[in-house]
């Protein structure tokens, strides 16, 4: 009972900070039609680019929550100087065409990223313990957990529900809904589908950049923290059904359970259950679980 | 019969003087040349399926399959030629493809990616955890042995790169004259439209299979031939950035052409060895930088530049969807 509490706790943590990951790589392809490679690298720069802004922050003496603070500005610059350069400056030249040859666009922005970050950052780790330490620890059970890992889950719940009710209920995210449904009505109905697109990939950017700030706390932040993200996070999106956020979150914990009960019961096959979870999703599911059936193209 | 004679032709001619040019090669180069020779070899697998419109970002697993099953041949049972251990990597790696094959032929684009991605990924863990293979560290492989002659130091490596070259050669020649042939063109059709090849009569699914296996078999002796290059396998083989390598490469060089893959292969790997030593952190920049200027400017890759005449790019937004 009490292992299968920690299993359950362990995989929704792991779960909520997927999420947050995959949560960008799925509206950016729900709206733009793009499976972004790139993201594992917005994220790596949102981690470096968190650790340097808290370490500013604490040098300056604004410690405690100021450092969590410090996260959101991090992530928060990363979007506001990323996307313009990547949108407008690449992206939106390959519109419409084959999605597969717009996932070898961003593979190459993804290469790209990995040198960019070590040319800015350097190869050298660093270390930002003080956000995690800001929230003391909680006993569940017999069981001591991190407050702040604790913290990722409903952070992970405010983003995803910000985002939903966002698209549903507000005025923008309705016209955004109605891009993606029909973008060239939605052109003649007086939309500027342009800023729509640069809006969504920015927010995109911005929870990339968010879910790596978020991790800072928790790892040496290192050249190489992009190449393992960008996969984990496809098999979630794959798995939910890509473009569909509620698919993000379901995808996100089974995974996240399906990886830490590996850990606990099966530690031999820890490195390769999302994938197989991944395979087995998409032989029964092939267009993943929250997918609408499609024509063919005729 | 006339367009085979000059495809034969041309592939024994090419293989000729790339052999020749083995004996002036520096030993650096000659080693380079050998993995881009199989480096090609893998990336014309995937070119073989992006004429049929996919692309696999797994082909580390036959790549791998290839290299254990030949490794292993070698490392435990002592069998060093290499002449059988190509045809052990290929058979064992279009084996296993036969096996997956009708399984990831229904899907398209992204899912077809993704799950030919996903396997090879789960291949990647289960070889990393079997400590009897060598785990997560590998095994390490006796030098190859040719047709009875065992090389010593230098000649070794020629006599290798001379047999990377003849197989490079072989499945280039077979790959063009599938190319243009009856299936051949069925898959060429079927990229531009699946619909409607299968209301004229032909079965996509069994193209994609076919291609799928043809894929296996030629990342197979990729494999093999990288394994006796390095003298080493372990499970990175298989991991995703393998395969992302091949389908960089076989995007750089096209599917119009069954030669410029080699090409391809060749600045790749010169492109990452001269800036692995010059600029180490910044080689995956120029890379990608590289791949963009490709897409942009020449999106059927470099085949492109003389086998014009043989794919027209269809236009871009004549598409009709249901």
């Amino acid at each position: 009972m009490n292992l299968a509490l920690t299993i359950l706790i362990d995989g929704v943590i792991y779960a909520s900070w997927l999420f947050i990951v995959a949560l960008g790589l799925t509206l950016v392809f729900g709206v733009l039609r793009i499976l972004n490679f790139a993201h594992g690298g917005l994220y790596a720069l949102g981690a470096y680019s968190a650790a340097v802004t808290v370490g500013w922050f604490t040098g300056h003496g604004l410690d405690g929550w100021f450092t969590i603070l410090a996260m959101f500005i991090a992530a928060l610059a990363v979007a506001v100087i990323v996307t313009p350069i990547i949108e407008r400056g690449l992206l939106r030249f390959f519109y419409g065409r084959d999605e597969v040859l717009i996932l070898l666009v961003t593979y190459a922005v993804f290469l790209m990223l990995e040198d960019i970050t070590k040319l800015i950052f350097g190869v050298d780790p660093y270390y930002v313990f003080e956000p995690r330490t800001l929230l003391g620890n909680v006993e569940i059970g017999s069981l001591f957990y991190v407050g702040y890992d604790l913290a990722l889950i409903g952070t992970a719940i405010v983003c995803g529900l910000a985002v939903w009710l966002g698209l549903r209920r507000t005025r923008i995210g309705k016209v955004t809904l109605a891009v993606i449904a029909e973008p060239e009505v939605a052109a003649t109905m007086g939309v500027n589908v342009s800023r729509i697109h640069l809006l969504a990939f920015g927010l995109g950017v911005f929870l990339a950049a968010l879910g790596g700030a978020l991790t800072a706390p928790l790892i040496s932040v290192q050249p190489g923290i992009s190449v393992s993200v960008v996969i984990v996070s496809f098999a979630v999106v794959i798995i939910g059904g890509l473009g569909s956020i509620p698919g993000a979150a379901i995808g996100a914990l089974i995974v996240g359970i399906a990886r830490s009960f590996a850990v606990y019961k099966v530690p031999e096959a820890e490195i390769f259950i999302i994938y197989l979870v991944m395979v087995v999703v998409l032989i029964f599911r092939p267009e993943g679980l929250f997918k609408p059936i499609q024509a063919r193209r005729i | 019969m006339n367009n085979t004679l000059k495809v034969v032709v041309i592939g024994a001619i090419a293989a000729l003087a790339l052999m020749a040019l083995g004996f002036a090669m520096p030993r650096w180069l000659l080693f380079t040349a050998t993995k881009a020779v199989a480096f090609g070899i893998v990336a014309l697998g995937i070119v073989t399926l992006m004429r049929g419109g996919l692309v696999s970002f797994g082909q580390g697993m036959y790549y791998c399959v290839g290299a254990y099953a030949s490794g292993q041949l070698a490392a435990r049972y002592g069998v060093t030629d290499a002449f059988i251990l190509l045809i052990v990597g290929g058979l064992g790696s279009g084996l296993i493809a036969a096996v997956v094959a009708p399984l990831v032929a229904r899907y398209r684009g992204i899912f077809f990616a993704m799950l030919t991605m996903a396997l090879s990924m789960v291949l990647y863990g289960v070889l990393a955890k079997i400590n009897a293979i060598g785990g997560s560290d590998g095994f390490n492989l006796p030098k190859p042995t040719f047709a009875g002659f065992a090389p010593q130091d230098g000649a070794s490596d020629i006599a290798l790169y001379a047999v990377a070259v003849a197989t490079a050669s072989l499945c280039a020649v077979l790959c063009r004259l599938y190319y243009d042939s009856r299936p051949g063109l069925i898959a060429l059709a079927s990229r531009e439209n699946e619909l409607r090849v299968e209301y004229l009569g032909a079965s996509v699914f069994a193209v994609t299979a076919r291609n799928f296996i043809i894929a296996g078999v030629l990342a197979g002796l990729g494999g093999t031939i990288n394994a006796m290059a390095l003298g080493h396998v372990d499970p990175f083989f298989s991991y995703w950035t393998t395969s992302g390598e091949f389908v960089f490469i076989a995007i750089l060089g096209g599917y119009a052409s069954a030669i410029a893959v080699f090409g391809a292969a060749l600045i790749t790997e010169l492109v990452r060895s001269f800036s692995g030593s010059y600029f180490p952190d910044s080689w995956q920049l120029l890379l990608g930088i590289f791949l963009l200027a490709v897409i942009v400017f020449l999106p059927l890759g470099f085949g492109s530049l003389w086998a014009r005449r043989r794919v027209t790019p269809p236009p871009a937004d004549e598409e009709i969807r249901s």
